[in-house]
């Protein structure tokens, strides 16, 4: 088993501290989901885990399997086995989906080792029939002039592609249908297993119907408020957030 | 077939190595009306040409570098220290064996002999001033298509070249082109009978190896009634202290309904000026398609043109220009309509990087009584970096009614959340900067044939390393 620990992290964007003290501790095996109120610091959690340049870490750290990975570049944290399904993933004009994919892979062999086509083919059309994505999607440049819906269902197939150790959901639900939420959520429950920790990060607690958290964790100003089964989630869902702010925290956004 | 073989790979250092030479005829340096009468006795040439090239010398000598335009870069060429001519000889060999050692080892080295048992229907290289080398295959040859270099052309075929050289690009169309006029040596000169469609392509290999050296190759292909013909040129230098020049003229005329395609890619050092003038004369319903690969290069200053003189004439320009950190490509294109119902395409993407910077300058012409007559052109630039630089100066001037134009022009950054993204998927900087190239160019690569489609893709790698600080 391994752990993605976070210990009490700090960060920044310009003057304005984003996470204030997070500690956070998430084995291979199981799923962790964070709620939390817009504007509480979910998603500048995961693109600090994946090394997003433009934030700053002013304390506290953050472990692969006992590693700092701090001082990493993000493409190194990516081979090292942490993925983030963005909320908003970038276009890359004039580059397909198939191509992508590839260099991706590539660039996870060693140097001089080429990446077998045929099996990458075989694999890729595997995990596009699990997704339900025509083949002709494989031709398109990666999320340009996709649907909402297309964006989410092509991040969940670079992550069953690469197959993380650890892997970062950020808003996945967020401008999905209810059919493409279910398709989407199949495609991350057949991802789970032993090798593989999940945090998934949402708004609401429906994605959570269908993906099925071990944890769930409660994200209120830049900290975890409070943790516990999914049936949290339910009363985050019934009485909001207000309960789990702080004092001084409702005041502020009052 | 999948898409990443499509992509063109060059690689930027290839050329870059140098075997010693020693050289028979060599003009010395500086230019004046001697060196005129030292490469005509060398190379046996008729009156009229010794003729032409002083005329030329005058006109150079008369015209004022076009700096009021363009690159005050240009003011750092020195005239007085270049070698116009250098050759070991005047008759190209027709087998491989028969080219001097250093020579025949250079050609290897960048993989010609190679690439004519695998594709072509011909092969020209060029070292220094003359051809080296110098073949057709049989069959193309008993086709009637001659394809030997432009002294072997006009002494031989003086009927056909005489009709067209110098006529499509008059010797004081520019500065340079009076320059090559004056000094010319070496270049193709085609003829393709009519109805003849040469299956593969002619290539011609460019090769640069002496330090101060000035190459003034003089191209002039013919493709009569209903012909077609493909030919490309590739280019190579060694990285020398000192500066280079390329100065080369490229005339071409597609008779009626002939089809000529005239694929580039330019690699040269980042040492050479590359200053050169295409233009190619399409008759009716002829079509020329200049597809044009700029990477290499200190300056680039190129515009190939399409005048369309006949009814339904076709003129295209398909250009990629990459301007990596010092160096500065000045590229675009020509179109001159001049009969009904011409059609013209310009597309013209172009990639800064650094200190780099790509400039787009077009000019499409239809006069007020043409009719029927279409332009389209599409000009994008990215750029990588924030000081890099692109400048887009299209002159389009399309009089009368009943003609139509199109103009479209996009310049786009490589984002850092697209670089991020990328990242995050496991690629290095450079890589992901590579990527995003590989695919704003893309959709052109598809245009270059196959063999040269080797090529781009590594050469943009090796860019991108060098500009990841």
């Amino acid at each position: 088993m391994k752990h993605l620990k976070i210990e009490d992290l700090h960060v920044s964007i310009g003057d304005r501290e984003i996470l204030r003290g997070l500690t956070l501790d998430l084995p291979t095996g199981q799923v962790h989901a964070i709620m939390g109120p817009n504007g509480s610091g979910k998603s500048t959690l995961a693109k600090v885990i994946a090394g997003h340049p433009d934030y700053t870490i002013t304390s506290g750290d953050i472990l692969f399997d006992g590693e700092s990975i701090l001082e990493m570049e993000p493409d190194v944290r990516a081979r090292k086995g942490i993925f983030l399904a963005f909320q908003y993933p970038s276009e890359i004009p004039g580059v397909t989906i198939a191509n992508f994919l590839r260099a991706a892979l590539q660039a996870r062999l060693p140097e001089g080792e080429e990446l077998e086509a045929t099996e990458y083919y075989a694999k890729l059309y595997e995990k596009m029939d699990l997704l339900e994505m025509p083949r002709t999607f494989t031709s398109r440049p990666v999320n340009v002039g996709f649907s909402g819906g297309e964006k989410k269902r092509c991040e969940i197939l670079q992550m069953a592609m690469l197959q993380p150790t650890f892997a970062l959901l950020d808003e996945t639900d967020s401008g999905l249908d209810i059919d493409a939420l279910k398709i989407v959520s199949h495609g991350v429950n057949s991802l789970r297993g032993p090798g593989v920790g999940m945090l998934v990060i949402t708004h609401y607690q429906r994605l959570l119907n269908y993906i099925v958290p071990d944890v769930v964790h409660v994200m209120v100003n830049g900290r975890i408020v409070e943790s516990g089964t999914k049936e949290l989630a339910l009363k985050l869902e019934a009485e909001g957030y207000d309960w789990a702010q702080e004092p001084e925290a409702v005041e502020a956004n009052a | 077939m999948s898409e990443a073989q499509t992509q063109l790979e060059i690689d930027r250092e290839k050329g870059n190595f140098r075997y010693d030479v020693d050289y028979e005829f060599d003009a010395g340096t500086g230019l004046t009306e001697k060196t005129i009468d030292y490469i005509c006795d060398v190379k046996g040439e008729p009156d009229w040409i010794r003729e032409f090239r002083k005329e030329a010398l005058k006109k150079f000598e008369a015209k004022p570098m076009p700096t009021h335009w363009a690159s005050v870069d240009l003011e750092n060429i020195v005239f007085d220290n270049i070698r116009y001519y250098l050759s070991q000889g005047q008759k190209p060999k027709r087998t491989w064996e028969e080219v001097p050692d250093e020579v025949k080892k250079t050609f290897e080295r960048l993989g010609i002999p190679e690439q004519e048992r695998k594709f072509l229907a011909g092969v020209e290289a060029q070292f220094d001033s003359e051809a080296a080398y110098s073949n057709i295959k049989e069959a193309v040859g008993k086709q009637g298509v001659i394809f030997v270099g432009s002294t072997e052309g006009l002494k031989e075929h003086p009927e056909i070249f005489r009709k067209w050289f110098g006529k499509v690009i008059p010797t004081g169309d520019n500065k340079f082109s009076a320059l090559n006029s004056a000094v010319f040596s070496g270049g193709s000169f085609i003829y393709v009978p009519p109805g003849v469609k040469v299956s593969h392509p002619l290539q011609a290999y460019f090769r640069i190896n002496a330090e101060n050296f000035g190459q003034f190759e003089r191209t002039l292909i013919i493709a009569d009634e209903g012909s077609e013909v493909t030919y490309m040129e590739g280019c190579t230098a060694p990285k020398f202290d000192t500066a280079t020049l390329h100065s080369a003229v490229v005339e071409l005329v597609a008779l009626k309904g002939a089809k000529i395609q005239y694929i580039t890619v330019q690699n040269w050092s980042n040492n050479v000026f590359n200053l050169v003038t295409k233009r190619g004369l399409a008759m009716e319903d002829a079509e020329v398609k200049w597809i044009d690969c700029n990477i290499g290069s200190r300056l680039t200053m190129k515009y190939p043109g399409v005048v369309m003189k006949g009814r339904r004439a076709r003129g295209e320009v398909i250009s990629i220009a990459l301007a990596g950190d010092g160096q500065h490509q000045d590229t675009g294109a020509k179109m001159i309509h001049a009969a009904d119902e011409t059609t013209s395409n310009i597309v013209s993407k172009s990639i800064s990087i650094g200190t780099g910077r790509a400039t787009y300058r077009g000019l499409v012409n239809v006069p007020r009584h043409l009719k029927g007559c279409k332009n389209n052109t599409e000009c994008d630039a990215l750029l990588i970096n924030t000081n890099s630089r692109t400048d887009t100066y299209p002159a389009i001037t399309v009089r009368g009614t009943g003609n139509a134009c199109q103009h479209e022009a996009s310049v786009s950054q490589v984002s850092e959340e697209q670089i991020f993204f990328m990242q995050q998927r496991g690629l290095t900087e450079a890589q992901a900067m590579s990527l995003s190239v590989n695919g704003f160019v893309n959709d052109l690569v598809r245009e270059f044939p196959m063999e040269y489609s080797v090529e781009l893709k590594r050469l943009i790698d090796l860019e991108m390393e060098g500009s990841v600080g």
